[in-house]
């Protein structure tokens, strides 16, 4: 079978840097960075995610239909998040 | 071609007994169990629709209480859309074709096909018995904070057993999707399929993208009716707007399941019966995506009237007016199809004929509600109602029909009677407009829906639709009478009694278990029928 | 005799309906795929639920979110990460061919799984002793915030990791497959799709809890 097959010391490093990212998600909560504290929350699971998704999930060596299937994915979850708030980020706008 | 060159061995002899049919993976075989599945709700909902109708010949309400009305209209709607309409063309004529289409001997996944089907069941079951245990009375849509606080009906079954059923239709999609993309005949690629096939394809993405958003929806609904959280009861602090975004997300798309795989019917009956390869084959392919696509970008102008903020409202119907567009291109490419064509009056063809008018006239009166200014109006009377019938009733059944027709040789290996089916054909087409057409007038005219009770004035028009839901009712009986006729007696069907291109005629009628002794390799264009070896046909 | 007749006697866990065994491996990934794909909609739903209310509820929900324990949450968020980390070792065992390192990886996942568990229980218990669990006997008593507001926000945090939970348990369900198939020899270097499409649905529970960590622990920790 012609498989690329990832070392483990790639995952190693991986790993280490998905506890990284925990411990830093986790301090920096504390730290008062007004209205971005939810925006880099959200950057450094993102981040974590992307991790898992291309080398735990192998997703840089899958075919083409699969990471469009897998943007797909993530694009109607951004229809239905961004959708949504249209809604109700626009509610007391003037009229 | 002979018509009496029955195969000895077929995938309907190959294997006797019950087992043989409830623990088959067999997709044909499966095909047959929906079949059957769908057609059982599809009476339980008929009955519910004779009760509905039959309550409105009167303004008074006497036939039933306000309260046993509700129920009578909520789980009519609850086993026609979810248990009806959307397996119907997917589940009953994508399960059997799907494989023969592309030329496999099966759908990617079998068992999970299987899986689906009791899915459908076990769903379908749970949803009977809360009708049976006394019934749902929230409407189909289960708006909050009435099912989660108030209601005091079976709710939980129900959200339960749609639930259920929401799976079966999500590993369908998901079979149908990897089925197209990775099995493929030799020669087959994406340019040549038949356009079922991209109508089915585009389905089986809202399948799978939308449906799991309203399954998480009803299971919010299931803990806060149990827990009394409050997520969707503002007396809780909770947002009942929430509810309906997330409830329409999947249900505006879910219209597009329903009417997709139809007008991938229609595509290929148009083009058999004018002896025409389809006008404008890639645009119809990529409109069908583009129906899948921005079908989940419109669900807002079902809560224009709800409370939403008017800058959203507008974009939903802006984005409403473009998702016509690709219906509309259809349409058009139908009807230039047929210019120049050699066509035949046969009943597949009356049906598709009925699904263009009668779709066209719904999807118009689509675009008159999608109109902000006139939805204030007309949003909860019967003019929606007669809208979405034409689509779902008027589209959607009349192409199943049509292809069940025009598939039933396949399937069974027998011609159904073809003056029967005209007739019955003609009885339906007659007995919906007189049914539906007079509910555009009663709900312009301001008749509210999910009223039981109307005032006086209105009357004519409601014995006239219940009048016409007679004359349905009879013209849907006729086909279950003769189909169930021509199994013993109907004239035994050759591989391609209508002279048509495509894969699934290039077998017996009916199939091997395997499909086909070889696998085919695919050279031409689709609708190519030049290159068949007889011009006509002589089913 | 068909070519796919032969070909079956000769090929093993090769499915009569599938041409060749790199067709069959590329249905399965790309199925297993598809259906991460519905759980991406499935969680998403909630989430686009969470993110309404908490915009709508935003002192409710910091407040709720401080009664949880962060160090726990992180610790846990570890745990997960750590079986996710076994899990990439049990394929990669499988796919090198080494059938005792992949029932030991497996296993391993399959403990950190249930430490996850474990830990969560002991959480949800903790909650309810403290009167945090939404019903009759919710109880919240801070100046300035509706009890109503840090209900809902409770009630968002048990639907939420109790939906999670159950992926979890249902993960749990096909590692202990996975475990007894190896250790029947079924797994091997030439086959082992169901293991790499476990890993994919088992990687997919950890990132919803990557999301889920920051969204519940994490709300407005800055005093």
């Amino acid at each position: 079978m012609s498989e690329k097959i990832t070392s483990p010391a790639t995952f190693i490093v991986i790993f280490a840097a998905l506890l990284m990212l925990t411990g830093l998600t986790t301090g920096i909560a504390y730290v008062d960075l007004g209205v971005f504290n939810p925006v880099v929350a959200l950057a450094i699971a993102c981040t974590k995610a992307v991790l898992v998704v291309l080398f735990f999930m192998e997703l840089r060596h899958s075919s083409r239909v699969t990471k469009i299937t897998v943007g797909a994915g993530l694009f109607w979850f951004a229809i239905l998040i961004a959708l949504t708030l249209s809604d109700y980020l626009t509610r007391w706008w003037p009229t | 071609m002979n018509n009496v060159d029955q195969p000895r061995e077929h995938y309907l002899n190959a294997d006797y007994g019950i087992k043989s049919w409830l623990l088959t993976t067999d997709h044909k075989r499966i095909g047959i169990l929906y079949l059957l599945l769908i057609t059982f709700f599809f009476f339980i909902g008929g009955a519910f629709a004779t009760v509905i109708r039959l309550e409105l010949i009167t303004p008074a309400g006497d036939l039933l209480t306000s309260d046993t009305y509700n129920k009578m209209f909520t789980m009519h709607g609850i086993m026609m859309v979810f248990f009806f309409l959307i397996p119907s063309v997917p589940a009953v004529l994508g399960n059997f074709l799907v494989p023969l289409m592309v030329g496999a001997k099966d759908l990617a996944f079998p068992k999970i096909n299987l899986l689906s089907w009791y899915l459908l069941l076990i769903g379908g079951l749970i949803t009977l018995y809360s009708i049976i245990a006394g019934g749902v009375d929230t409407g189909w849509t289960f708006y909050t904070p009435f099912s989660t606080t108030f209601s005091n009906t079976h709710v939980i079954g129900a959200a339960v057993g749609i639930l259920i059923a929401g799976f079966s239709s999500i590993f369908t999609g998901l079979n149908f999707i990897v089925t197209i993309h990775r099995m493929r005949a030799p020669g087959l690629t994406w340019f040549r399929l038949p356009l079922f096939l991209w109508s089915n394809y585009a389905a089986a993405i809202i399948m799978v993208l939308g449906t799991p958003v309203v399954a998480v929806t009803l299971v919010l609904v299931a803990l806060e009716r149990v827990l009394h959280i409050g997520i969707f009861n503002p007396a809780l602090g909770g947002d009942p707007v929430l509810f309906q975004h997330m409830f329409w997300f999947y249900s505006h798309p879910a219209v597009y399941i329903m009417v997709l795989p139809a007008m991938g019917v229609v595509s290929e009956l148009i083009s058999v019966f004018s002896r025409k390869s389809v006008f404008g084959y890639k645009f119809v392919a990529f409109a069908s995506v583009a129906i899948a696509v921005f079908g989940f970008l419109v669900w807002g102008h079902h809560m224009f009237v709800a409370g939403i903020s008017v800058y959203s409202a507008l974009v939903f119907s802006l984005l409403s007016y473009l998702v016509a567009v690709p219906s509309a291109v259809k349409v058009f490419n139908w009807t230039a199809t047929l210019y120049k064509g050699s066509i035949s009056y046969r009943t597949p063809m009356l049906y598709a004929f009925g699904f263009i008018g009668l779709f066209t006239m719904g999807g118009l009166t689509g675009l008159f509600t999608a109109a902000l200014g006139i939805d204030v109006h007309i949003t909860d009377t019967y003019f929606v109602v007669a809208h979405f019938h034409y689509i779902m009733v008027g589209g959607t059944v009349m192409a199943y029909l049509g292809g069940m027709h025009y598939w039933w040789p396949k399937i069974t290996g027998r011609m159904y009677p073809e003056g029967w089916a005209r007739l019955s054909a003609l009885v339906i087409f007659l007995g919906f407009n007189l049914t539906f057409f007079p509910q555009f007038v009663l709900g312009y005219v301001g008749m509210p829906r999910r009223y039981h009770a109307y005032p006086p004035e209105f009357q004519v028009l409601n014995v006239m639709s219940s009048a016409g839901a007679s004359i349905l009712a009879v013209g849907y009986v006729l086909p279950m009478v003769y189909f169930l006729w021509s199994l013993r007696y109907g004239k035994h069907a050759g591989p391609n009694p209508w002279g048509a291109t495509g894969l699934e005629w290039q077998t017996t009628s009916p199939p091997p278990t395997h499909n086909f002794h070889e696998t085919p390799t695919v050279t031409r264009e689709p609708y190519d029928y030049e290159a068949l070896p007889e011009g006509g046909f002589d089913a | 005799m068909t070519h796919n007749e032969s070909s079956v006697l000769q090929v093993p866990n090769l499915q009569s309906h599938f041409g060749d065994m790199a067709q069959q491996k590329e249905s399965a990934s790309f199925g297993m795929w598809l259906f991460l794909v519905t759980e991406i909609m499935f969680f998403g739903g909630v989430f686009c639920a969470y993110l309404v209310a908490r915009l709508q509820h935003f002192t409710g929900f910091a407040a709720g979110s401080n009664h949880l324990d962060v160090v726990v949450g992180a610790i846990n968020t570890a745990v997960l990460l750590t079986s996710s980390f076994t899990m990439v070792m049990a394929v990669h065992s499988a796919q090198v061919g080494r059938r005792r390192s992949i029932i030991f990886f497996l296993i391993l996942t399959l403990l950190f799984g249930s430490a996850f568990l474990g830990i969560k229980g002991y959480e949800w218990h903790d909650h309810w002793e403290k009167h945090e669990v939404p019903g009759p006997a919710f109880h919240f008593d801070e100046p300035n915030i509706a009890a109503s507001n840090a209900q809902l926000f409770f009630s968002f945090y048990f639907a939420m990791t109790g939906l999670h939970a159950l992926h979890m348990v249902i993960g749990a369900g096909l590692l202990i497959w996975m475990i007894i198939k190896a250790y029947g020899g079924g797994i091997t270097a030439d086959y082992h799709s169901p293991v790499e499409n476990v890993g994919l649905y088992w990687h997919f529970v950890d990132i919803v809890w990557i999301f889920l960590f920051p969204l519940l622990y994490l709300i407005s920790r800055k005093h």
